[in-house]
């Protein structure tokens, strides 16, 4: 029987709590701001033998995730946090992990990248790593960040998927404030991961494989990364399902996109992460005025669910793009270049607007997300947009 | 397990084991790399006094040796570095160069 307690906690402290509920056999992790309570948390853990996990103390990022890599080719089953500059110092190993086919599971505390240094919110660190071939999920609450490190494991050990997943929360905003969540019984969740049973595992001594292997000079490199392509194609169709079969147990919903209002809504923000809550915010002072408005949260990046989008989309009259990260000369952010490119072969296609926002932990204010409807309104009403891309409250 | 990669060449995507594994021990003798060489070794049997000092030195084990005697040079590995060239006390074995006819190598 499922049982849940409700808990005045961070996100970073119920990320650790999931953690340990999936009993990693393997952590390789390094502290890192807005990050580090999650590894502390999950150390504490092991020291307190709430979890047989072996962790790895490594003296970098680069080091952190070598060592998940090395640990899930072994037959682990390996969970890592990190965050920003972290992530970027991971680079070569995020590639290698994914071209292995290693089903490693790691939080992401979304923070700014340097310079200038900064340990605020933004997006560019998961943004910079989006096609390294890891699965990307996005959390807005404590508790979705909870919710998707559970699923997560599922997602990544999928037979048909083999990929390791990554599971976004915003710095500070998710990952340090207290906020209201729900955690499941131990064995609720012990039983949902199940047991991981690797295959070609080095450590399996009866079976030898080789891992790291070479396919150039001629070799068939081009057919494993379509390969790759082929697997994380699939992999939606395991997020969905994995999503619903988490949703009846924890009784709350799972999308890869979550809408809204989007049902009859004409001017629409698509966010990711918890700026989606301010926006319902906004979006319900709205709706009681008799402004038809809605809010399409995406929470799988990778996979993007483009169809999903193009659907809820294809009805507005203007939309607006929020995007917590740059793509520096690009036609706008990453967000909105999918979004977009997700609308393109459909014949009825909204206007649209890019906002940049927030970057460095620019505050998102409610006036900010009043404006952005605002210029919507303007705009489905035919004024010219407030331009191609716009820097939301930046002076 | 036995692994047969003789029809690798045709192998779609999928074929290929997941993550660019390889599910079979010992088996880098099948990998033929001896297309690398530019010079290959030459022994002289008459000058050779059967040291093994050659099959001792070789980098890539590529010197085939039967009943402790030297037989030839396994051309599908030997990269032609001339280690055996080098050492040989005897002065047995010469380098030359490539020509385009490599009858051994596919």
């Amino acid at each position: 029987m499922a049982t849940q307690k409700t808990l005045a906690v961070t996100g970073n402290v119920l990320v650790a709590e999931a953690m340990r509920q999936c009993a990693p056999d393997v952590m390789g992790a390094y502290p890192i701001t807005p990050q580090t309570t999650i590894v502390e948390e999950f150390a504490k853990f092991v020291a307190n033998g709430r979890v047989h996990t072996e962790y790895v103390t490594v003296e970098s990022e680069h080091s952190a995730m070598s060592a998940c890599v090395g640990a899930s080719a072994a037959g682990a089953r390996v969970m890592t946090a990190t965050s920003s500059q972290g992530l970027a110092l991971m680079w070569e190993e995020l590639y290698i992990a994914a071209g292995m086919r290693l089903p490693i599971v790691m939080a992401n505390a979304n923070r700014a990248l340097s310079a200038p240094i900064n340990i605020h919110c933004d997006h560019s660190d998961i943004m910079g790593a989006r096609d390294a071939g890891w699965i990307v999920l996005f959390a807005e609450t404590a508790q979705e960040a909870y919710d998707n490190t559970i699923m997560a494991v599922r997602i990544a050990e999928h037979p048909d998927v083999m990929l390791p997943v990554m599971t976004c929360l915003d710095g500070f905003i998710t990952t340090h404030s207290i906020d209201r969540a729900q955690i499941m019984d131990d064995e609720t969740v012990k039983a949902f991961v199940g047991d991981y049973k690797p295959e070609n595992a080095l450590l399996d001594t009866d079976n030898p494989v080789s891992h790291g292997n070479f396919a150039g000079l001629g070799g068939p490199y081009f057919e494993f990364k379509r390969a790759q392509r082929n697997a994380i194609d699939r992999s939606a169709a395991v997020i969905e399902s994995v999503g619903a079969e988490w949703s009846k147990i924890c009784e709350r919903p799972f999308g890869m996109v979550e809408g809204w209002g989007m049902e009859d809504a004409e001017l629409a923000i698509v966010a990711i992460g918890s700026t989606a809550g301010n926006a319902r915010h906004v979006a319900r002072e709205l709706r009681a005025q008799g402004v038809r408005v809605g809010v399409l949260k995406v929470r799988c990046f990778r996979p993007f669910p483009f169809a999903d989008i193009a659907e809820a989309l294809a009805g507005c009259k203007a939309v607006a793009v929020l995007d917590r990260s740059e793509s520096f000369g690009a036609e706008g952010g990453p967000l909105f270049l999918e979004v977009r490119s997700a609308l393109y072969d459909r014949a009825e296609r909204p206007a649209m607007v890019n906002y940049i926002y927030g970057l460095g932990g620019s505050d998102v204010k409610l006036e900010l997300l009043r404006q952005v409807y605002s210029d919507l309104s303007d705009l489905a009403d035919g004024a010219s947009t407030p331009g191609r891309l716009v820097y939301l409250g930046a002076r | 397990m036995s692994w047969d990669i003789s029809k690798m060449n045709e192998w779609k995507a999928e074929e290929f084991p997941r993550g660019a594994v390889i599910p079979q021990a010992g088996n880098s003798k099948d990998y033929v790399t001896g297309g690398w060489r530019s010079e290959r070794p030459v022994r002289d049997d008459a000058k050779c006094t059967q040291c093994l000092l050659c099959w001792i030195f070789c980098p890539d084990s590529a010197i085939d040796v039967e009943g402790e005697k030297v037989t030839t040079f396994n051309l599908n590995h030997c990269k032609g570095c001339g280690v055996c060239a080098n050492e040989c006390p005897a002065s047995a074995i010469e380098m030359v160069p490539e020509g385009c006819e490599l009858p051994e190598v596919k």
